[in-house]
């Protein structure tokens, strides 16, 4: 395996698939745990109760993607232990606003990162190669306006 | 996509296993390329001051190289911990070298928030052994 060809065969694309099933679940989880501390602000419980439901969105479309290459994605509650076991409470408006802002931008980075690396791939895959890139771009398109919606928050509290 | 990451890393393993300058020929031999393509990127690390090469000793980083090459190492650690105490992959240490190229720092630290790395992270790394000294696998002794 050389160190230009990351996404090779349809085993490197499950896994990396998968990997982005994960970082959804813990925005869902952190998310999640987020709005279970006393917030006391309708904007940014909003915000986060959104994020949430798209990544529980975005997963089950990635799932449904390792599902076609005879893979498996691990379950939400095991992430969602994973993410309780090492999460710190004592968060302020500030931090949870942060925190979602890193969420957003890790996601889209990850897309970004994975439609390029598909993109300059010449491997075949199981799954349509169009379809695989179009259900992906839309994904890194609602994470680029999810980061853009954080920032426009951050702005109008400053 | 960052190879040259991937490059600093490399060199400060082999610099490591060598305990001196890193031979261009390790370099290309861990990462599976061609020696002219780990020449070709070692001159481009050199042309960043990221490295120096002098012909028959090797190369060497600079402050500013090993840095970074600490950061690629960690980064590194992170996605070899995942596969393994997240996905249960066997085969981690394979799998996070492919992975490592579309898995940047911004990604690494989200996964982070959910593995268990120890305090002295990278240096606890066995360069030989190509895995975290720390990491307890199934197969360890």
């Amino acid at each position: 395996m050389s160190v230009q060809s990351p996404v090779g065969s349809d085993h490197q694309l499950a896994r990396l698939l998968q990997i982005g099933v994960v970082l959804e679940e813990v925005v869902e989880a952190r998310a999640a745990k987020h709005t279970e501390s006393d917030l006391d602000d309708e904007e940014l419980t909003a915000l986060l109760e959104d994020a949430s439901e798209e990544s529980a969105d975005h997963r089950k479309r990635l799932d449904a993607l390792v599902d076609e290459l005879d893979a498996e994605t691990i379950p939400f509650d095991e992430i969602q232990t994973l993410v309780e076991s090492q999460y710190e409470s004592d968060r302020d408006f500030d931090g949870v606003l942060y925190d979602q802002l890193c969420n957003e931008e890790t996601a889209y980075k990850f897309y970004d990162d994975l439609i390029e690396a598909i993109e300059t791939s010449d491997a075949e895959f199981s799954i349509d190669r169009d379809r695989l890139l179009g259900v992906l771009r839309e994904i890194r398109e609602e994470e680029e306006a999810g980061a853009e919606e954080v920032t426009r928050l951050m702005e109008t509290r400053e | 996509m960052n190879t040259a990451n991937q490059y600093l890393k490399t060199i400060y393993l082999v610099q490591e296993i060598e305990d001196g300058p890193a031979s261009t020929g390790a370099i290309a031999e861990m990462l599976d390329v061609s020696p002219a393509s780990a020449n070709e990127m070692v001159g481009k690390l050199e042309a960043k001051e990221l490295c120096s090469h002098e012909k028959y000793k090797g190369v060497e980083l600079t402050e500013e190289g090993i840095v970074r090459a600490r950061d690629a190492l960690q980064n590194y650690c992170i996605i070899e911990r995942f596969l393994y105490g997240v996905l249960d992959v066997e085969n981690f240490e394979e799998e996070a070298k492919q992975l490592e190229p579309v898995i940047d720092e911004t990604v690494a630290e989200r996964l982070d928030t959910i593995i268990d790395r120890e305090p002295q992270c990278p240096d606890c790394f066995d360069a030989e052994a190509d895995a975290c000294a720390l990491l307890e696998t199934d197969t360890a002794d």
